[in-house]
């Protein structure tokens, strides 16, 4: 196991577009961390580039201390598992699992082993072993003689994990491993990885864009776009305190709410709203803010005098143990409200364009300063 | 869909263009195991040829194969060594260099590489008969006349065509598959052997099968580097003996030994059939 250290990490295809952006991080040993952003954020290419896939343009890279920017990815003493698996469809899956460890043993020379045949032996039984325990480990060894074609999506998978397993690497290296997989087994092998790693131990980067893959699967999350780190922490708190509006909109399911307004007097006027009284460091400030607000920290208000602002009711949607609400605020704003499905019916009963008085729990509000990026200032 | 009507138009065409294509054969085939007097008469004049010989005469066979060169046996058996040989190495040669080409132009990235390719397209155009005068003075003034190595060497320098077919099959086969092999230890090299080589079985039978083909039949190189009785390979060795055995009276011993010569050729394409078809699809679709 290894630590993985980024130091100002950047990538610059020929031609001038810089993928990926100054990226400082410090994956501990043993740790799970998450690579999450949209596509196009950058996240694949920082997995590359430990991978030894990509040349890194700038900075240094570092695996276990050690700086690896000019070492080959299969010195690196990492194992990648890829999206669409890359599992070689001419070798059985015992094959397939054994190929890193043979071509590990060729580099140790062919004359050694031509000239040590017991050797050659205990390898060949070592090797076979490892295959074994892996097989063993993901539950694959009725798999074994198998060709790649033959397998369901799911154990395809495991097989690319098995063979990443074998090499007992330094880093474990996955590339949106479960993308391809329906969303049921997507759950299943989610809870496999999470148990594998807490089995081993291992230093594992992870890539996906699905934030509720990152959020149950990661140590630490490393939130991306534009090639740059918007936030990385725990998952609970990008959910809870999100480093910028940004982050605070792709992470949660729907997206959070946001209003654009205006401090005056000490206050955030939002179109539609009751003002919103902000103490401290707020105080004195004017000119624009965004206030968030998570669809399930939005619910009716009881009262006129609770009524934290008014909208009118587009759209009820039934998921089952929990509803939808799509709202409209003055000034074209859309909000959604997250409710359990014990308020359906009430919600339902309301005509499309009423309007509902709506409020929110002050200590659930965010705010952030303008524009997509805008950094979290309460 | 087809009506029965069309069907049954298109089997008939089928099967005229099969007769056409086979008579020859089966003309050869009736002819070498005719009595000299029934031979001669055959090829004189069509009608005159049985469907198949009353007593077919296999001893024809053993006999042409004996009469080759001036040795008993011995020249037969030096050609179909000689052949055998030359075959294998060349196929050998051509199906690992083109292979190794196509990686190189598929799948590394170098300044030049488009460039390359378009001047290596463009030796499809030039007509082997432009380059024999030439090739011949090289590999005289090498000292390789009435050797092999005219006949093998050049297939070590790719052949463009199956080049392009291995170039453009590598070039379909998913980039994470050769990053995988690369993480997994492999260099350009072993890439190459150990995954692109084997997933490109379809395009490897249709090379070694062509260049068999055309190694196995070919005359004119064997014609210009190879001037001894016993480096002859079996297409000089036929044409000899058609020069000994060519009037009517030997007829069926020079048919029985094209025949001869032929079986390899057709052992060959029933084996690689289905690979072979698999090939010629597949170069139809991604080429």
């Amino acid at each position: 196991m290894a630590t993985v250290q980024f130091e100002a990490v950047s990538k610059t295809y020929p031609g001038g577009v810089r993928a990926v952006e100054g990226v400082e991080l410090l994956v501990e040993d043993g740790e799970f961390v998450v690579l999450v952003g949209p596509s196009g954020c950058g996240k694949s290419t920082t997995l590359r580039m430990v991978a030894g896939l990509e040349e890194i343009t700038g900075g240094t890279l570092r695996i276990g201390g050690r700086v690896v920017n000019e070492v080959p990815g299969r010195d690196r003493d990492v194992a990648m598992v890829f999206q669409n698996y890359a599992l070689y469809p001419h070798l059985s899956v015992r094959q397939n699992m054994a190929f890193p460890l043979e071509r590990r043993r060729e580099h140790g020379g062919l004359l050694a082993r031509l000239t040590s045949g017991s050797a050659a032996r205990e390898e060949d039984a070592r090797i076979a072993a490892e295959v074994e325990r892996a097989a063993q480990v993901l539950g694959i060894t009725a798999l074994l003689e198998r060709k790649p074609s033959a397998l369901s999506g799911g154990q395809r998978q495991r097989v690319a994990v098995g063979r990443a397993l074998v090499r007992r690497p330094a880093v474990f290296l996955f590339d949106e491993p479960l993308s391809n997989l329906d969303a049921k087994l997507r759950v299943e092998m989610r809870a496999e990885l999470k148990a594998l790693h807490q089995r081993l131990g291992a230093t594992m980067l992870y890539v996906t864009h699905d934030q509720e893959e990152a959020m149950t699967l990661g140590d630490r999350l490393v939130v991306m776009d534009g090639g740059a780190v918007q936030q990385c922490a725990s998952p609970r708190e990008v959910y809870e305190r999100p480093s910028n509006r940004f982050v605070a909109g792709f992470v949660g399911t729907p997206s959070m709410n946001f209003l654009e307004g205006k401090m005056e007097g000490g206050r955030l006027q939002v179109p539609g709203a009751q003002p919103l009284e902000l103490g401290g460091r707020h105080r004195e400030r004017g000119g624009g803010l965004v206030l968030g607000v998570r669809p399930d920290a939005l619910r009716r208000a009881q009262g006129a005098e609770e009524a934290m602002l008014h909208a009118r009711v587009a759209l009820v949607e039934d998921l089952g143990d929990r509803c939808d609400i799509r709202l409209e605020v003055e000034g074209d704003q859309e909000l959604v409200a997250r409710r359990p499905a014990s308020e359906l019916e009430s919600w339902e009963a309301l005509e499309a364009g009423t309007v509902v008085p709506l409020t929110f729990d002050r200590e659930e509000a965010h705010l952030f300063e303008p524009g997509p990026h805008g950094v979290r200032c309460g | 869909m087809r009506t029965r009507g069309s069907q049954l138009v298109v089997l008939a065409l089928l099967a005229l263009g099969a007769v056409l294509m086979l008579f020859p054969l089966w003309w050869m085939l009736v002819v070498s195991l005719e009595t000299p007097a029934n031979a001669g008469a055959a090829t004189v004049e069509v009608g005159a040829l049985s469907l198949f010989p009353a007593e077919p005469q296999w001893r024809n066979w053993v006999d042409a194969m004996r009469a080759v060169g001036t040795v008993e046996w011995e020249g037969f058996l030096d050609a179909l060594a000689n052949s055998i040989l030359v075959t294998f190495l060349t196929v050998t040669a051509t199906v690992l260099s083109c292979s190794l080409v196509g990686y190189a132009l598929a799948r590394t990235r170098f300044r030049g590489r488009a460039t390359l390719f378009g001047i290596m397209l463009a030796t499809m155009m030039l007509p082997p008969q432009v380059t024999m005068i030439p090739m011949f003075l090289v590999f005289r003034e090498l000292g390789w006349v009435d050797t092999i190595l005219p006949l093998v060497v050049p297939a070590l320098f790719g052949n463009a065509f199956f080049v392009f077919m291995f170039r453009q099959f590598m070039a379909q086969v998913p980039e994470a598959l050769v990053e995988a092999a690369r993480l997994d230890g492999c260099g350009h090299l072993g890439v190459w052997w150990r995954v692109m080589l084997p997933l490109c079985r379809p395009v490897v039978a249709i090379t070694a099968v062509f260049t068999f083909i055309f190694v196995w039949n070919d005359f004119l190189g064997p014609l210009i580097y190879l001037h001894s009785e016993d480096k002859a390979t079996l297409a000089i060795a036929l044409n000899s003996f058609r020069n000994q055995y060519g009037g009517l009276e030997d007829v069926q011993y020079l048919m029985a030994l094209s025949l001869v010569t032929m079986i390899p050729c057709i052992l060959l394409f029933l084996v690689a059939q289905r690979q072979f078809i698999e090939g010629l699809g597949k170069g139809a679709v991604k080429g």
